[in-house]
């Protein structure tokens, strides 16, 4: 039966522990999908270190950096776009180096499964000259973080661990490893010269960084981590990295291929293992050995491959043959390897259906306070005016015609003061949420009234980072661990930006929110309203239970308003009579926000009596 | 044979990361490898959501298409919906109560009828099960186990120890609901109506 020490585990938490028994001092972090569960879990773990959600992720890796350089070994942890905040601090750190292990957790997300890009960050680890590990398996996640603080303190360089989130968020039967205690002793370390990046320090820190360069590559290429499978007279030789390289294996097993085989996930790219590779295919003369680069998302290995096969008999192949867009699978690699090796396989096409299948997006829970806000927004701005939007829940506002742009945290107030100073004459109301402003729309704010943009800046303050899976923040007065912290005031941070309007409401009561907007579309400057409810998701699990509500079938006029109010607790009944109208109906779904009610022109929604 | 490639699919809230745990870990509780794959963060938001998970498993943890062996649908939509990963020798066990999505309830688009999916699904599957889970579920005491009703009635097709099913459901789920949980669970065993 069980085995002892094998669990079945989530990728993320596998992370976690192994960060944890790698005797890691100090982890930060700001929630991102699909990173969020490694923080939680460790937190869960009462680890003996410090753990942070921090406010951004450029203040997180500067929080592990200073661990760092004071004898701890220190971990951040982001989502792949977390990293572009990240960068500033990421790329000096580069030359500046480290002295105590230090792991940058990067998860990134081809798909976009949950994220505004699909970057991919082994171009991040190229640019600055940074080793990265690309697990192929939640095991192996795990297993690279012991290897990769070590390697972070022989090197003396940061490492990004980059899993992805087939890695994060899959599950497997996970063997921990052991527990170490690395005895770092914890005291910060004057080197002037490393850690003050002046310019003649920068210089010779870069030449450094170069000379690292191939030796970092030897060690990492020798490791465990690649696997090359020379197979004497194939005609063909795969090059997989990452996760792609068990797509690669499953879609090889199914096709019975005879291919060497080059598993890569260690950069920069182990070129000597491609040597090997490529001379074991070219041996053949004639026909000419091929080729295949299988890697998600950017032609990384396959760059590095064709750098250097140049002047061989070799037909190589990537890109052309699998796509640079989205996730892989095995059906995909499947199709590539099929074409490369001029095997006849008619690919798959799925089978029409005879039902017509109705799409199922995400939508915005019943009793979600984003709703109401928005409800009222748009009531006081009008359909015509301009609703910049930012990163959250609240960017399902698109459903209600209140999310139009989107690009990445903090961007709502600024590009809204972009469209106000280009001339826009229309009335312009942007959306951020609490957590989001604390990341990275509070220079914005400044920025704004600083520069005198007209703008009405909407704080959604639903008490919690809710996407992610509702982690605290700066604003809620509790830390990652549930303990009482100081509590940022949104309020006393507008007025330190020098917002002379700053409303607060609660989005449940319709008439005062909407009074509050209206204000606020008046008020000449930079106006902000915070509109404030927790999340209903957190209210229920703390305990919260509001009564719920009915349509009284008697007064209700068949009128739909509520039904465009698009609550999903929500439905509109036809009539079965000819020229009678049809009737809303409630469902069980229903919280209690009551905000249809007042949306009710007939008084026709009223709670359930008890 | 131990190799078995379940696909998981409902929609966010109904439970199918605890569905496709019970499975998972009673397999490795069996000694079996497995990978599995899940869905979390946007899509969780009331859409549609899938997880593979792989018994006996030496590669990745994402299905092939038309691989499967067996399909769980928590609902009848969402069961359709993943029918391209089911092998044609495959088995599909599926609640029979629909969940209407925002586009239905807006009147933007029509819920096709029950029947017609199960229908649609039998012409693709060697075995269909279709079950009132959530029927079954308020019968064994409580609404919200008709995800384990489903896995109930799944267990006939699983390489798995009923015993094993069991323990890991009992390590699962809230100490309070565990006889609720394995009430549900054999009742849908049962009602599968699978010798």
């Amino acid at each position: 039966m069980l085995k002892r020490n094998i669990r079945y585990q989530l990728g993320n938490h596998a992370i976690a522990q192994a960060l944890y028994n790698s005797g890691v001092d100090l982890v930060s972090g700001y929630p991102g999908t699909p990173s969020s569960e490694i923080i939680e879990a460790l937190a869960r773990l009462k680890p003996d270190c410090h753990v942070e959600w921090s406010v951004n992720e450029k203040v997180a890796l500067e929080v592990a950096i200073g661990a760092s350089w004071s004898g701890g070994r220190s971990a951040a942890t982001m989502k792949h776009v977390g990293l572009n905040v990240a960068s500033d601090p990421f790329m000096t750190l580069a030359y500046a180096g480290v002295m105590s292990g230090l792991v940058i957790i990067s998860a990134d997300d081809p798909g976009c499964h949950s994220s505004q890009n699909e970057q991919d960050n082994r171009r991040y680890a190229q640019f600055a000259r940074i080793p990265c590990l690309d697990p192929a398996t939640p095991q192996e996640a795990c297993d690279m973080v012991s290897y990769a603080f070590n390697f972070s303190e022989k090197f003396e360089m940061p490492v990004i661990l980059r899993p992805t989130t087939r890695v994060c968020h899959g599950k497997s039967d996970i063997t921990m490893p052991g527990t170490e205690n690395p005895g770092k002793k914890i005291g910060f370390e004057k080197r002037p010269q490393q850690w003050v990046m002046l310019p003649p320090h920068a210089r010779v820190r870069h030449n450094v960084l170069m000379e690292k360069q191939s030796i970092m590559a030897e060690a990492l290429g020798s490791s465990k981590w690649n696997q090359l499978d020379i197979v004497k007279s194939a005609k063909l030789g795969i090059i997989a990295s990452g996760v792609a390289s068990v797509y690669a294996r499953e879609a090889m097993d199914r096709l019975g291929i005879k291919a060497s085989f080059l598993k890569i996930s260690t950069y920069p790219v182990p070129l000597n293992l491609i040597e090997q590779l490529l001379d074991s295919v070219e041996q053949l003369p004639d026909p000419v050995g091929q080729v295949l680069v299988i890697e998600e998302l950017e032609p990384v290995v396959e760059e590095a491959v064709r750098s250097i096969s140049g002047t061989r008999n070799l037909d190589v192949h990537g890109k052309d043959m699998v796509p640079i867009s989205g996730e892989l699978n095995v059906s995909i690699v499947e199709a590539a390897i099929s074409k490369v090796a001029g095997l006849d396989n008619t690919p798959r096409v799925p089978e029409e259906l005879s039902v017509e299948l109705p799409n199922r997006p995400p939508v915005m829970c019943p009793g979600c306070p984003h709703r109401a806000t928005y409800y009222a927004m748009k009531k006081a701005f009008g359909k015509s005016a301009i609703f910049p939007g930012d990163i959250g829940c609240y960017t399902l506002g698109v459903q209600m015609g209140t999310m139009d742009t989107c690009l990445c945290m903090g961007a709502s107030i600024t590009t809204a003061s972009g469209i106000y100073h280009a001339g826009e004459t229309e009335p312009i109301c942007c959306s951020i949420g609490d957590s989001t402003f604390l990341h990275t729309g509070i220079p914005g704010l400044l920025n704004a009234v600083y520069n005198g943009a007209d703008i009405t800046v909407t704080i959604l303050d639903n008490r919690t980072t809710a996407m992610t899976g509702h982690q605290p923040h700066a604003g809620t007065g509790l830390n990652v661990l549930g303990d009482a912290t100081f509590m940022a005031s949104l309020e006393d941070i507008s007025k330190s930006c020098g917002v002379e309007f700053v409303g607060a409401t609660d989005p449940f009561d319709v008439k005062e929110t909407f009074d509050v907007f209206k204000q606020a579309r008046e008020h000449k400057g930079t106006a902000v309203v915070i509109s404030r409810q927790e999340c209903i998701i957190t209210a229920r699990r703390r305990g919260i239970r509001l009564t719920p509500f009915t349509v009284d079938p008697d007064e209700c006029q068949g009128c739909k308003a509520c039904i465009r109010f698009g609550c999903p607790a929500s439905s509109f009944i036809e009539s079965t009579e000819e020229g009678e109208k049809g009737k809303a109906r409630i469902s069980e779904l229903c919280v209690g926000c009551g905000v249809c009610a007042q949306v009710c022109p007939f008084d026709a929604i009223k709670e359930v009596s008890k | 044979m131990t190799e078995f490639d379940l696909v998981m699919v409902g929609v966010g809230g109904q439970g199918a990361i605890l569905a496709s745990d019970i499975v998972g870990m009673a397999a490795v509780n069996e000694g079996l490898p497995v990978q599995a794959s899940e869905t979390h963060g946007m899509a969780q938001r009331g859409g549609s959501v899938i997880n593979h998970v792989r018994l006996d498993c030496k590669y990745g943890s994402l299905i092939p298409a038309g691989r499967a062996d067996a399909i769980l649908g928590l609902e009848p939509a969402e069961g359709l919906r993943a029918i391209d990963f089911l092998s044609p020798d495959g088995v599909v066990v599926v609640n029979t109560n629909p969940i209407l999505p925002i586009t239905v309830l807006s009147g933007a688009s029509v819920y096709p009828e029950v029947d017609a999916v199960l229908d649609e699904l039998k012409g693709r599957c060697k075995h269909l099960v279709p079950l009132d889970a959530d029927r079954i579920a308020i019968e064994a005491g409580h609404p919200l186990t008709a995800n384990v009703v489903l896995i109930g009635a799944l267990s006939n097709f699983l390489p798995l120890d009923v015993g094993s099913l069991e323990e890991s459901i009992s390590n699962l789920v809230p100490p309070k609901t565990v006889e609720v949980n394995l009430k549900a669970f054999r009742m849908g065993r049962e009602a599968a109506g699978v010798d």
